[in-house]
């Protein structure tokens, strides 16, 4: 059976590169599944999860928004933030997220203001993720 | 002249200085390399930007957009990259000299490490953010930076952005140079790696015919503040590696100029015991024949 290779990149490294049987992905028209051989495709994802189906299991990753390109063999995703699902730190996840909203809360400059707004969400689409499997 | 036991403090005080600047440098040699070792691991990423690039340019066709509009006036930013602490050689000097250069009247710096703001205190520069990175730089601090000079730009402040960073030739060369990163003229293709000089690649057309889920433009247009940031994030690359190599190299300097002077003290200290035993031994003969007598 076709596989897909599955390739998540980060500016700081490449997180995730293994071969998979089904990728489905948060995009920004709605969630889709990708499967071997599917047209070229370039397309856009929101922060979400990506759920990577092997060997009749399921893995998942949590992803910051990016791009996408995907061919007939591979797909490749381009973006801020990745986390496997068994990695994220639960506990470590919260507490950024609450740091993040008392530092909103806080009067901020604008600079300021757009750093958090990213490591909030970084650290909601970590929870999520990570609530969503455990429930 | 001094005394033996000055002269003996005086070494022991510069063996400890030697010690300090010796740790100093093999500090910094590891973390020049592992500056070098994160611009390394971001090459599959450019890569793969660059392919989303060049096939999203290819589909958008005939294409503007607000990062790419190039305007008259001369309001300008400058991100200037500095250290955060000196005892890194000539490496600010050298920098902040091109940054005096600059048009007082038009030009704003947003900047990126303390020593650049505290220039622009000093000198009554026109400070428009300070901005602080890690000493191993996060993606997140350059998109922190970049976004704030894309916001700049957008809202008609500004006309053009420009980076002024030290550039990492090679490890005992570091060059002070100016890049212009908005509006965004031709896009280029994206390099990773510390290797001084960014060789301008134009982007490879891609093969394939590619869907598009948004539209081309669409997706173009949410691509290039992400291309922008990335170009920042490889520009705060280079300019830790420029800071962590002259960092090593002046302090390998120190380090040699310390065990010289320990080299001429250590003699001048042994001559001076040497006449004083001269001396000690003159006296006691003296006394012993003055006592024979």
């Amino acid at each position: 059976m076709a596989v897909l290779k599955l390739e998540i990149v980060t500016p700081e490294a490449k997180v995730y590169s293994e071969d998979v049987d089904m990728v489905t992905l948060p995009g920004v028209e709605g969630e889709m599944g990708i499967f071997p051989m599917h047209i070229p495709l370039m397309t856009q994802i929101a922060a979400g999860e990506i759920v990577a189906r092997k060997g009749g299991q399921d893995y998942f990753l949590a992803v910051g928004d990016g791009f996408v390109e995907v061919t007939g063999e591979r797909v490749a995703i381009l973006t801020d933030m990745a986390i496997k699902a068994d990695d994220i730190d639960e506990a470590k996840a919260d507490e950024a997220r609450k740091r993040a909203e008392t530092r909103l809360a806080e009067k901020l400059s604008d600079e300021e203001t757009a750093t958090v707004q990213a490591a909030l969400l970084h650290s909601l689409t970590q929870l999520n993720v990570k609530r969503r499997r455990r429930g | 002249m001094a005394s033996l036991r000055d002269l003996r403090r005086r070494i022991k005080s510069i063996k400890n200085t030697a010690q300090i600047t010796k740790a100093m440098q093999m500090v910094a040699s590891a973390k020049m390399r592992k500056a070098q070792m994160a611009a390394v691991a971001g090459r599959p990423y450019a890569q793969l930007m660059n392919e989303v690039l060049s096939a999203a340019t290819a589909g958008a066709g005939e294409f503007s957009h607000p990062l790419m509009e190039v305007r008259e006036g001369n309001r300008r930013a400058v991100i200037l990259i500095t250290t955060d602490k000196g005892l890194c050689g000539a490496l600010n000097t050298n920098l902040l000299r091109e940054a005096a250069r600059l048009e007082p009247g038009t030009t704003v710096f947003i900047s990126a490490g303390k020593k650049g703001a505290q220039w622009a205190a000093r000198l009554k520069r026109e400070l428009g953010a300070e901005f602080l990175y890690k000493d191993t730089p996060a993606f997140s601090d350059a998109r922190a930076i970049s976004k704030f000079a894309q916001q700049m730009f957008l809202e008609g402040k500004v006309d053009r952005v420009d980076v002024l960073f030290t550039n990492f030739i090679s490890t005992i060369n570091q060059r002070p140079e100016q890049r212009p990163l908005l509006p965004i003229g031709r896009l280029q293709k994206l390099q990773a790696g510390v290797n001084g000089e960014n060789s301008a690649a134009e982007l490879e057309p891609v093969g394939k015919e590619y869907q598009f889920e948004p539209a081309p433009a669409k997706l173009l247009g949410d691509l290039l503040p992400q291309y922008v940031n990335y170009q920042v994030y490889q520009y705060l690359l280079e300019a830790k590696a420029s800071e962590h190599s002259a960092r090593m190299v002046a302090m390998k300097n120190a380090t040699d100029n310390a065990k010289g002077i320990i080299k001429d003290l250590s003699l001048e200290y042994n001559k001076l015991r040497q006449a004083n035993i001269t001396k000690e031994l003159l006296e006691i003969t003296s006394a012993a024949m003055a006592m024979g007598n």
